[in-house]
């Protein structure tokens, strides 16, 4: 198996993971700082042999999506804090239509228009549903280039297995910064090799609109008006949640045998602490790293676990936001172990010294 | 006995939802003749409105998908791009269509896409209970204009098909209506038209067709046909546009 190595930034990543992980239509509107995102679709999807189109709104891309969707082809669309919030409705759709779509949030400063620096605060609404109604999405936060590459098959591949929306968390700092990406032959970066998978390709997707040819109708739709029936329908979605949270928790962790303070980041974030925790070790400090890869389902049973196991723990949580991710923490470890915040946002990012300075606070 | 009328194949023998006198199961009526007489029924793939048809699907016997309200056509541009060898169109009130939906509409005909739009004018909402529409004429009462449209302060009614058939992508629009069975005849000439363009991939085609809601209108579904015949088709003239 040959690699290659590419230097790449995180948005031009994503987007070469989706159209590698067999993503054939994309939809999307500009806004910063994403922007390289839907550019590089723009190049690369028609010798993938799929669709890109820009759309005339938040609004009409991810309704395209659900379109797209809907005819059973991998669809994505990208788009930062704002542009998320006009997609909310049209998630909501495809989350009641049952259908699998990926959304890439490449986060940056709110509320309102608020600046176009990377920020964390949109981890409310990926991870609490975001638009009206009981319902969840998965939502994956990759802390470098190659992990966004990678995970944008696992999140096409999750989306199709449990027919949900999945949702790409990353911020302006790892959209617009460049890694070297190490891509295998069976990843190919060259796109006209792979197959395209839209017009031409029958669809294994049972439910999909593809003209009812020898079977019955199709009806993708998320309109229950009979008394009772939306009730049974959002059972039925909340027993799928539950499938989910049992099985596809993902974390990365570090020195946890021995650790007394735990950080606990996701994402770029993430890479702060993990340079903060090495610091300390190398100073003797007990500390250690817990990073959720997937946001929701919040990796809940390591901090259970870790919680009981030691009474004298602590969890100091940060985020380039003002508490958001901590709540998942504190319902996890559910008042059995201490949990500290140190959180900035609106384009701030906290320093290696300033989670230092609270470490040392604490008193551990 | 040879059997010569019936129900169309791709219509579904059911009990209606609709008010007496409404018009959207004619429409739907014409759309299952068409499609059943262009032999696209296997292909076909209708997306649905908000609004009183929004359980359209459940009268078709062909695949559908919903949309949000306003959103029909982004809906329909995505499925008609990764699946060009199917027949894909919109069913769309004029709030759907006009209102909400009015930037999805125009930016999918400016693009051209190779989609066929029924747009059912009735001048008012009807599911929400007889508010003002974009459509709805001056003078005309609703829930929300209880003294009736004023220019001044409601603006004039949108005359959608009329905008649309300026934009070089549009392939081609007509206005029908259902308020005899010759019009009826022509709607469904125009629909027919309308579909053949998509299969023939010459690109937007959108057929405006006046129906009556004589519920919110607030008239026996008689006066309401007469409505349309003598007031309606003024402000909206009948014929070819583009």
């Amino acid at each position: 198996m040959s690699k290659s190595k590419v230097l790449i930034t995180g948005n031009e990543a994503i987007a070469q993971g989706a159209i590698d992980a067999g993503c054939r239509f994309y939809a999307g509107y500009p806004i910063t700082p994403q922007n390289e995102l839907p550019a590089y679709m723009a190049r690369q999807m028609p010798a993938a042999g799929g669709i890109f189109i820009q759309a005339e709104s938040e609004l009409a891309a991810i309704n395209m999506v659900f379109g797209a969707a809907a005819a059973g082809v991998r669809a994505m669309t990208s788009s930062s804090s704002p542009g998320i919030s006009l997609k909310q409705e049209g998630i909501s759709y495809i989350a009641g239509a049952e259908l699998p779509a990926v959304i890439v949030n490449i986060m940056r400063g709110g509320p309102g228009l608020g600046n176009i620096w990377p920020a964390q605060s949109d981890y409310f609404q990926a991870t609490r549903g975001g638009g009206h109604g009981d319902y969840r999405s998965i939502v994956l936060a990759p802390s470098s280039i190659q992990e966004a590459y990678e995970l944008m098959f696992l999140a096409f591949d999750l989306a199709d297995k449990y027919r949900i929306p999945a949702i790409i968390l990353g911020d302006g700092i790892l959209g617009q910064m460049m890694e070297p990406l190490l891509v295998d032959s069976r990843l190919s970066l060259v796109v006209s090799e792979r197959p395209a998978t839209s017009d031409q390709q029958p669809t294994t997707k049972n439910w999909a609109l593809t003209g009812a040819k020898g079977r019955p109708p199709n009806i993708v739709k998320s309109f229950y008006m009979k008394e009772g029936d939306l009730e049974k329908f959002n059972l039925c979605l909340q027993e799928k949640y539950k499938v989910i949270q049992g099985k596809e928790e993902r974390f990365e962790s570090l020195f946890l045998d021995d650790a007394k303070l735990i950080l606990v980041a996701y994402g770029t974030m993430a890479r702060i602490a993990k340079s903060v925790v090495q610091r300390l070790r190398k100073e003797g400090k007990k500390a250690g790293l817990i990073r959720p890869i997937t946001l929701w389902p919040f990796p809940q049973k390591i901090f259970q676990r870790l919680a009981i196991s030691d009474k004298r723990l602590a969890f100091l949580v940060i985020e380039m936001s003002y508490g958001q991710m901590l709540e998942d923490v504190k319902l996890a470890v559910c008042g059995k172990a201490k949990v500290e915040f140190f959180g900035r946002s609106g384009g701030g990012v906290p320093t290696e010294e300033e989670i230092i300075k609270k470490f040392e606070s604490l008193k551990v | 006995m040879q059997k010569v009328f019936g129900y169309p194949k791709s219509l579904r023998n059911i009990l209606t939802h609709y008010c007496a006198g409404c018009g959207h199961g004619i429409a739907h009526r014409l759309i299952a003749e068409v499609v059943d007489e262009l032999g696209i029924r296997e292909k076909v793939i209708g997306v649905a409105p908000v609004g009183c048809a929004v359980i359209a699907y459940d009268y078709w016997d062909f695949d559908c998908s919903e949309a949000a309200h306003g959103r029909a056509l982004a809906v329909a541009t995505a499925i008609k791009r990764v699946r060009p060898q199917n027949i894909v169109f919109t069913y769309q009130g004029d709030g759907d269509l006009a209102a909400i939906g009015t930037n999805e509409t125009i930016h999918a005909a400016n693009r051209g896409e190779n989609v066929t739009v029924i747009f059912i004018n009735n001048a008012i909402y009807g599911m929400t209970g007889g508010q003002l529409a974009p459509t709805t004429l001056l003078g005309q009462k609703t829930a929300t204009t209880p003294a009736g449209r004023e220019a001044k302060f409601h603006g004039y009614p949108l005359k959608i098909s009329e905008m649309l058939a300026l934009l070089p992508a549009v392939k081609y629009v007509e206005r029908a209506a259902l308020s005899s069975p010759q019009e009826i005849i022509n709607a469904k000439k125009a629909v027919k038209l309308a579909f053949q363009n998509q299969i023939d991939n010459l690109g937007f085609s959108l057929v405006e067709i006046l129906s009556p809601c004589p519920t919110y209108w607030g008239m026996s579904p008689k006066k309401a046909l007469e409505w349309m015949r003598d007031v309606m088709v003024k402000e909206f003239p009948l014929g070819r546009i583009k």
